[in-house]
């Protein structure tokens, strides 16, 4: 992508006005830190509320009598069993079952859903549902919403000061409070938060009320990667691409046991050939011995020297204390306290596999 | 008295009785972000001027910190190992890198000075 075609959070002036550092992230201009810098956004997200302009993230509302047939085909999801508010998890997969996208599919009323899409994917998702689309009776509208994260122990008193009541929302539910806002209580942390789509003038009328709240700090891309890490949860693109199918990835728990054996989605064929033989690698958590991070794309060998996986995501976790990573090992391999190396710049660093989250998730389930 | 010297790449070096003390800049330090490790270098190791003498690791990615100029290295900052944010809090003093022996002193002179530097970085 050139620089030409590179987009622009509405609310970019926001982040420019309190001194945000900005990059390049899926063919968006996004702020990576903010003077606090990652470590303070970090441990700030954790302890207070931390709030993310995702905006490049995309929203489609999809209706019509035909749409839970459509999410059937589309997705590994039993969509007619989620009750009005209720979220999943899942993905659309490809005909091999490699992982095209992971979502969030809500329901919003009987033949009304709302679908959730990563900002590196959400053109490809929008032609696919489009496509599928034309095959079932369905609408599909793509949202033009500001998109916010308010994440952390603190978030819910912190919307409730703004006035936004949040009480009876639970984990992975979704509502809709006023005209064109969507609220789900879910996030990309592992702390209990919201994320609301929500017109951008709202927006900007919710962000002002939410930031005079010292309980309240703008949070970076760069914090968004650290807390998710450490919470264990996958960036599409790394620790899982269309080359991935979900029970390599450790997935599995998306997907509905009676829709493994007699789900007819794309990819179910596939899916169901790859369990009866068994993934030839999963993906596990690693935790590199000393302070040394180990980053995506480092490889994996046992102690021998074979050649044993790779590191598909890495860093330094500021809760956690020590370095954090993901990556895939091959089964034999994939349990926690196996010992393996992971090659950093030609010196062999001891890396011990590890069980996920490296931080345990604190979500308001009920 | 020491003498202290500037690069295109937001290094520093500290030149005294042939000894280069070389850390980053502050600039370079909050360019980078929050500091979690610093990979040092081996005393002995014989650089050449662009080689990699040291990585500093933030948070979100490593980068590389290149010899200025030649020499051999003749101490690293140890107490990085322990509290690598001292790069971040104190690059010009306690975040110091590593020393080297310079090979050839001449090559100081392609080197900025602070007021060069600070035209350099706007």
């Amino acid at each position: 992508m050139t620089g030409d075609d590179t987009k622009h959070l509405p609310l970019e002036d926001l982040h420019t006005a309190v001194g945000a550092r900005f990059g390049a992230f899926a063919g968006w201009s996004m702020p990576l830190t903010y003077p606090a810098g990652v470590m303070k956004e970090h441990l700030h997200t954790r302890e207070h509320a931390g709030l993310f302009d995702i905006s490049h993230m995309k929203l489609f509302e999809v209706s019509g009598p035909g749409v839970v047939a459509l999410l059937n085909r589309a997705c590994p999801l039993d969509a007619g069993a989620l009750g009005i508010s209720q979220s999943k998890y899942t993905f659309f997969l490809n005909e091999a079952a490699g992982i095209i996208d992971d979502l969030i599919v809500t329901r919003l009323g009987d033949t009304r859903f709302m679908v959730v899409a990563n900002a590196g994917n959400a053109v490809e998702d929008e032609k696919h549902l489009r496509a599928l689309a034309a095959d079932f009776d369905v609408k599909v509208e793509a949202l033009d919403r500001v998109f916010l994260a308010i994440q952390g122990p603190e978030a819910w008193a912190a919307l409730s000061r703004a006035g936004i009541e949040t009480g009876s929302l639970l984990f992975m539910h979704g509502i809709e409070p006023k005209q064109n806002w969507f609220m789900s209580r879910s996030g990309y942390t592992g702390e209990d938060g919201f994320e609301i789509g929500l017109p951008e003038a709202d927006a900007r009328t919710l962000v002002a009320k939410l930031l005079e709240d010292e309980r309240v700090l703008w949070i970076g891309l760069a914090a968004r990667d650290s807390l998710r890490l450490e919470a264990g949860l996958c960036l599409h693109g790394q620790d899982i691409t269309p080359e991935v199918d979900p029970a390599s990835a450790g997935l599995m728990w998306a997907i509905p046991k009676d829709l493994r054996a007699s789900g007819s989605f794309i990819g179910a064929d596939a899916l169901r050939a790859i369990l009866e033989r068994g993934a030839a690698q999963k993906r596990v958590g690693l935790k590199p011995e000393g302070r040394q991070p180990v980053r995506a794309g480092a490889a994996l060998f046992d102690a021998d020297g074979n050649p044993a996986g790779h590191v598909t995501s890495g860093g330094f976790g500021p809760s956690a204390g020590h370095p954090v990573a993901m990556g895939y090992a091959s089964t034999p391999l994939a349990k926690p306290g196996t010992k393996l190396f992971a090659d950093v710049r030609g010196t062999k660093i001891p890396i011990d596999i590890s069980s996920l989250p490296f931080t345990p998730h604190r979500y308001r389930k009920g | 008295m020491a003498k202290t010297y500037f690069t295109q790449d937001h290094e520093w070096l500290s030149v005294e009785s042939g000894i280069a003390t070389v850390g980053i800049t502050d600039y370079a330090q909050e360019q980078l972000g929050d500091l979690v490790f610093v990979e040092l270098p081996q005393v002995g190791t014989k650089l050449s001027k662009g080689d990699t003498a040291v990585v500093v690791e933030s948070v979100k990615a490593a980068s590389d910190v290149y010899a200025p100029v030649d020499g051999e290295i003749t101490d690293a900052n140890g107490a990085l190992s322990s509290d690598p944010s001292l790069v971040n809090s104190a690059a010009t003093g306690d975040g110091w890198l590593w020393k080297m022996k310079l090979a050839d002193e001449s090559q100081l002179a392609g080197l900025m000075d602070e007021a060069a530097y600070k035209a350099h970085i706007g």
